[in-house]
């Protein structure tokens, strides 16, 4: 494995960490339309929060894409053709969420602004739900064969571990959306994104017990790296510790970037114990290392130029888009 | 031409074309959109004028619909490689990769940045800064066509690469190359003009639908005004990028223009242009035609001698090439009639675009109301609204069924790029809930266009939603005392 195989390796986590971070909270925004908002005027309101942020955010998935097919093409070609069912309903998903929020701002009647609240609640719900069902799925092991085309059954994909994995990302981004919103608002929507995410942290606590259980029966993290797994599990269950602590004090900035870690951290345990593999196939033999899936030592070398030059202004405008948002968001008079 | 029988090969095939035209619907009508508001903003920003800013907030409406259908279909284009044909992703990944991560990170980011501002902050930013929102807009998505199109221009040329003896697939050598492909410099520009001549159709065609009820006649006259200027200077623009992409695939790609052109055999010194004819696909063969002479000529080499390569001797050169590598059974014979046709639609219409922009903006001078009472002319102007959509898909026809049938010219075949491991049933499925969710969304767009035009300029943005900013500061700590 050369310096710059790994460089990318680090780097396509660091992109899906921005992912889940950002969009983390979009998809627990846009879950929260249909029941946390109680009228139209509130759901202007919660949709408002990441009414100019979702489409950048969504912008990490795709450069986390691009970037595993500038990069590592053979891991690329095997996840995606091999999750294909799956990556169809999350592709499915985002295009409901993604259009609803442009079309129900536009739609006349209360039937067709319904549907589109509904596409939004579902199709944000089922992207997180499936996200993180793929990685559970992932990590486990797949049928792989010597050419690394993976032809994975229903139950390889759906099953326990990947039911739990994917319930587990749901829950964190709810409480994500929630931490938002209460960065977010003010007022009662403010107030209510607390008391929600005072009971549903208890609920992601369970959560996190059973899938790190579930973790150490079904992959080899344990096996393999018994130190690192159980210090990012440990610093896992801190960081939504912290959150939950900022939910109980109304430190609203804690619980933000504590639901963000928590996010973050199952990203960084799906990579450490991904290494020094791509992809883990049910025999040894056929799993995708990072040394055998990469590109070209040109294009790799290309592509580390091309990303340190661009990216670096990229997230300075990024940045400065939250800060010219930054305002909160009143809450609307109950009586509207 | 398109299988319709299921195979993976088929249905890979047709879920390709499918999502790249109804993406390609959407692409073009947005960056066209994003400079057309673009320039009536600069317009009110330079002249102060709050009609234009009028403009600029209504039209602008459609190309937040457009590009929020564009940028979901957008994922699927690119998730669709690995998915469907993951063959190709490992071949090409070492050469493909690089300008889709480009594009994402260079334009994607862009793009979508400052559209959330450009949505949210009217008369919150002074107005030259403003309008560098959408213009920012406009690049970033012009960038991302630029890089699309040189990993398409690749793929139509390969140039800048190396077959990796041992991995048998290709590996760059020189990024240089691939980014200067002349391929992608005669591409780049048709596209982009194509993409102004989209908008400023689109845009003309609903003014005359207005004009004709006679509903706010100087707000339509004058959106129509600048979408003429704009539909004249580009389309002329179009034609003549295509002109040179035509000559410069003379001696690329005979095969492509010797169907453009339906000539199987080569022509005659004379250079006989086919206006129209009819085509024994199977003998190989011309059954009859209308042949005009030397305009072949004039439009190959701008001038009256010359010959032109016809299909059958480009046949006979491919398989020279190409028989030891890949064997000779492979029919090089690209689907004909679709290309013939698709070039006479794409270049008639272009030429009736420039036509109809002259004739437009002689009715449309100052100070006369004369376009309102030619109504033949805004008939016309409104029916071809839809016009540049067809003409749009028919290019992409051209260019790619013209490839037939290589997936990268002369290096992978169609048939070896596809994913062996997705199931019938899987891209089956995928293919009819794409359809239903595509014309779902078709429907929705065309009724929001029509609905947000029959309530006219006047009506509030809903974009910018109910909701209010309050002044509590979330860095402060007086953000922690509730209200």
């Amino acid at each position: 494995m050369t310096s710059l195989q790994l460089l990318w390796f680090i780097l396509i986590g660091v992109l899906f960490s921005g992912f889940f971070f950002l969009e983390g909270f979009d998809f627990g925004v846009g879950m929260l339309i249909k029941s946390f908002a109680r009228n139209d005027a509130e759901r202007d309101v919660v949709i408002r929060t990441i009414g100019p942020h979702w489409d950048g955010n969504e912008v990490w998935l795709i450069t986390a894409g691009g970037a595993m097919f500038a990069s590592f093409p053979m891991w690329y070609a095997t996840l995606f053709s091999g999750f294909y069912l799956v990556l169809f309903l999350i592709l499915a998903a985002l295009i409901f969420r993604g259009v609803s929020f442009e079309f129900r701002a536009n739609m006349e009647t209360e039937r067709w602004k319904t549907f589109w609240e509904w596409a939004g609640t579902i199709g944000s719900g089922c992207a997180a739900f499936l996200f993180g069902m793929l990685f559970t799925a992932m990590i486990k092991g797949m049928p792989i064969d010597k050419n690394g085309d993976m032809t994975a059954h229903f139950t390889d994909y759906v099953n326990l571990f990947s039911i739990v994995g994917g319930v587990a990302v749901t829950v964190l981004c709810l409480v994500h959306g929630l931490n938002f919103i209460r960065l977010k608002t003010a007022g009662e929507l403010r107030d209510r994104a607390r008391a929600w995410n005072k009971i549903l942290y208890p609920v992601l606590f369970a959560g996190e017990v059973v899938f790190a259980i579930l973790l150490f029966f079904s992959t080899d993290f344990f096996a393999k790296k018994p130190m690192s797994t159980t210090l990012i599990v440990l610093f896992l269950v801190v960081v939504t510790a912290l959150a939950y602590w900022g939910v109980l004090g109304n430190h609203e900035w804690l619980s933000f970037v504590g639901s963000g870690l928590s996010l973050i951290s199952v990203v960084v345990l799906i990579f450490n114990g991904l290494f020094p593999r791509v992809m883990v196939a049910n025999n040894p033999a056929y799993s995708l290392l990072i040394k055998n899936s990469s590109n070209s030592p040109y294009t790799l070398h290309l592509m580390t130029i091309l990303t340190f030059s661009i990216l670096p202004i990229v997230l300075i405008y990024f940045i400065w888009s939250y800060w010219v948002f930054y305002k909160r968001l009143a809450s609307p008079k109950q009586n509207a | 031409m398109i299988n319709l029988g299921l195979d993976i090969l088929g249905l890979a095939r047709f879920q390709f074309g499918m999502t790249t035209v109804f993406h390609f619907f959407f692409v073009p009508f947005s960056i066209g959109l994003a400079f057309v508001v673009a320039v009536m903003e600069t317009m009110y920003a330079v002249k102060g004028d709050k009609d234009y800013k009028k403009m600029a907030q209504f039209w602008g409406k459609m190309f937040l619909y457009s590009f929020a259908v564009g940028v979901v279909t957008g994922i699927i284009q690119e998730f669709q490689f690995g998915m469907n044909w993951s063959e190709y992703s490992r071949f090409m990944g070492d050469i493909f990769g690089a300008p889709l991560a480009i594009e994402a990170l260079a334009a994607f980011f862009m793009e979508s940045t400052f559209i959330g501002m450009w949505m949210f902050t009217w008369d919150r930013f002074n107005k030259w800064v403003h309008v560098l929102f959408i213009w920012l807009v406009m690049f970033g998505s012009s960038l991302s066509a630029l890089w699309i199109l040189a990993a398409n221009s690749f793929m139509q040329n390969p140039l800048g690469y190396i077959i990796n003896k041992q991995t048998g697939h290709v590996q760059m050598t020189d990024f240089g190359a691939i980014v200067g492909n002349p391929q992608l410099w005669n591409e780049f520009p048709h596209v982009i003009f194509g993409a102004f001549v989209t908008a400023a159709f689109v845009i003309a065609g609903c003014s005359a639908w207005r004009l004709l009820k006679k509903d706010h006649v100087t707000f339509y006259r004058k959106s129509m005004q600048v979408a003429l200027v704009i539909g004249l200077i580009f389309s002329l623009g179009s034609i003549a990028s295509g002109d040179t992409q035509m000559r410069y695939l003379l001696n690329n790609q005979p095969m492509k223009v010797g169907a453009m052109e339906g000539i199987y055999k080569n022509s005659t010194n004379k250079g006989e242009w086919t206006a129209v004819a009819g085509f024994d696909t199977k003998a190989h063969k011309t059954t009859w035609s209308v042949d005009i002479p030397y305009v072949l000529n004039l439009l190959s080499y701008h001038k009256l001698t010359g010959t032109v390569t016809g299909m059958n001797q480009a046949n006979k050169e491919l398989h020279a090439k190409y028989d030891k590598q890949f064997g000779d059974d492979i029919n090089y014979y690209v689907p004909t009639k679709t290309l013939f046709w698709s070039f006479r639609i794409m270049s008639g219409a272009s030429a009736l675009f420039a036509l109809l922009a002259i004739v437009g903006l002689i009715f449309n001078r100052k100070k006369s109301q004369a376009i309102v009472k030619q109504k033949w002319f805004l008939y016309i102007m409104g029916l071809c609204l839809w016009l540049p959509f067809i003409v749009n898909t028919c290019g992409w026809f051209i260019t790619e069924f013209g490839r037939y049938p290589w997936v990268v010219y002369g290096l992978l075949t169609i048939a070896d790029a596809v994913s062996p491991n997705v199931s019938v049933a899987s891209l089956l499925t995928s293919n009819i809930v794409y359809f239903l969710m595509f014309a779902g969304m078709g429907v929705v767009m065309v009724v929001l266009c029509h609905r947000t035009l029959k309530a006219g300029p006047d009506v509030e943005n809903t974009d910018g939603y109910s909701a209010s900013d309050v002044d509590i500061d979330p860095y402060s700590k007086g953000a922690f005392n509730h209200d």
